[in-house]
């Protein structure tokens, strides 16, 4: 059974190599990555998304909606803003 | 040196500076409603990133504190060289630790002893277990954190050192007593190089191991301290050098530019070699422009 979320959530700042991620439940919708801004959006942005999407499926996720404000993250900061995003928000 | 762990921009330079250890921390570097963020960060970084040098985790206390469980839950498993336990006061704490890191190995499939603990002595209470603190087998390394010591005694730091004195030389001959490393508190005025050096100096002199550090620029300087220079280096080859001659030829009482050498001289000679190959002198080029 697929995970759900029981709020909204954040995790991250909006600095230098790091992401901020906002969760929302988003009923019946799938998972949906809004990639707001990036330094290297052109470049990377397609990959960004990708990343975070199968990192919510990979988590058991099939209902978010994300917002993301990104300052060159790497992949693994990445994933560590999007998972504990995810917990947070999973939290009642 | 101490790397705040929910920084992404800090650990994605940390290794480029050349510490021998990268302390990631996710303990007094990190506010109480970033405690989870930090801990899935550095283990993030622990499992995508290679560092050259050692890596080690200061987690939370896990009694003391509501995070520190939760923490080796997360950390382990990105398999860090160590655990910084801080504040520990009592050999269960080490043991508890212990226990999670042994539960790791196993599903792992790792060697046993594969990560390791180093306890920081951060209390009078600490202070007066730290011999057996320092004898648990998981136990590779022993240090002072002068911060919350000097808080528990009620005094303050000082240019002299002496409010540390005595947990020092304590902490010391613990580490000693059990056969592990022991590392020396940080020294916080990042911009007094001068006292920096002064209180690197007094450490070695004491026979610390090593000294944390909680900026690139401190690096060099504990290096440069820590380094045998040319002369101790040539003095040191020359005992070692006599010593294996007078075991090989069965000689008696042995001599050294007219000084009597016994077991203890060729044992700090050795330490002075060893410490001189650790901090990367090339011992068998000095050797040869003996």
């Amino acid at each position: 059974m697929a995970k759900t979320l029981a709020k909204p959530a954040t995790a991250g700042f909006e600095e230098k190599n790091d992401m901020l991620v906002q969760v929302a439940p988003n009923p019946g919708k799938g998972i949906e990555v809004e990639l707001t801004s990036s330094p290297v959006i052109k470049q990377y942005g397609k990959h960004i998304v990708a990343l975070i999407e199968k990192i919510a499926k990979d988590a058991g996720f099939s209902d978010v909606k994300f917002q993301v404000i990104d300052k060159g993250a790497w992949d693994y900061t990445i994933e560590a803003r999007v998972v504990a995003a995810l917990e947070r928000g999973m939290q009642a | 040196m101490f790397v705040p762990g929910n920084s992404p921009k800090m650990i994605n330079s940390a290794d480029t500076y050349g510490a021998d250890s990268l302390m990631f921390d996710i303990e007094d570097a990190i506010s109480i409603t970033e405690k989870d963020t930090a801990r899935h960060l550095v283990a993030n970084a622990l499992k995508a990133m290679k560092f050259h040098s050692e890596t080690v985790v200061r987690i939370n206390h896990p009694t003391q504190t509501p995070f520190g469980i939760d923490d080796l839950k997360v950390i382990l498993p990105a398999k860090p060289c160590m655990i910084r336990l801080p504040k520990v006061e009592d050999v269960s704490e080490v043991e508890l630790v212990a226990k999670e890191i042994e539960k790791v190995e196993k599903e792992n499939g790792w060697e046993a002893g594969t990560i390791n603990v180093i306890g920081a002595i951060e209390s009078v209470k600490g202070l007066y277990n730290v011999r057996e603190i320092c004898k648990h087998p998981r136990m590779v390394a022993i240090a002072l954190g002068a911060e919350d010591f000097i808080t528990d005694l009620k005094t303050q730091r000082t240019k002299t050192g002496i409010e540390l004195y005595y947990a020092r030389e304590a902490i010391l001959m613990a580490a000693r007593d059990a056969g592990i490393q022991c590392m020396d508190t940080v020294f916080s005025d990042v911009k007094d190089m001068e006292g920096f050096a002064a209180e690197v100096t007094r450490s070695r002199d004491m026979g610390f191991d090593g000294k944390s550090v909680i900026h690139p620029k401190q690096i060099t300087e504990v290096h440069r301290i820590y380094t045998p220079d040319d002369k101790q280096i040539a003095k040191s080859l020359k005992i070692l050098d006599a010593f294996e001659d007078s075991l090989k030829n069965h000689k008696g009482v042995l001599n050294v530019d007219g000084k009597m050498i016994d077991k203890p001289i060729v044992a700090r000679a050795q330490r002075v070699i060893d410490l001189a190959k650790a901090s990367g002198v090339n011992v068998e080029e000095k050797r040869a422009q003996a």
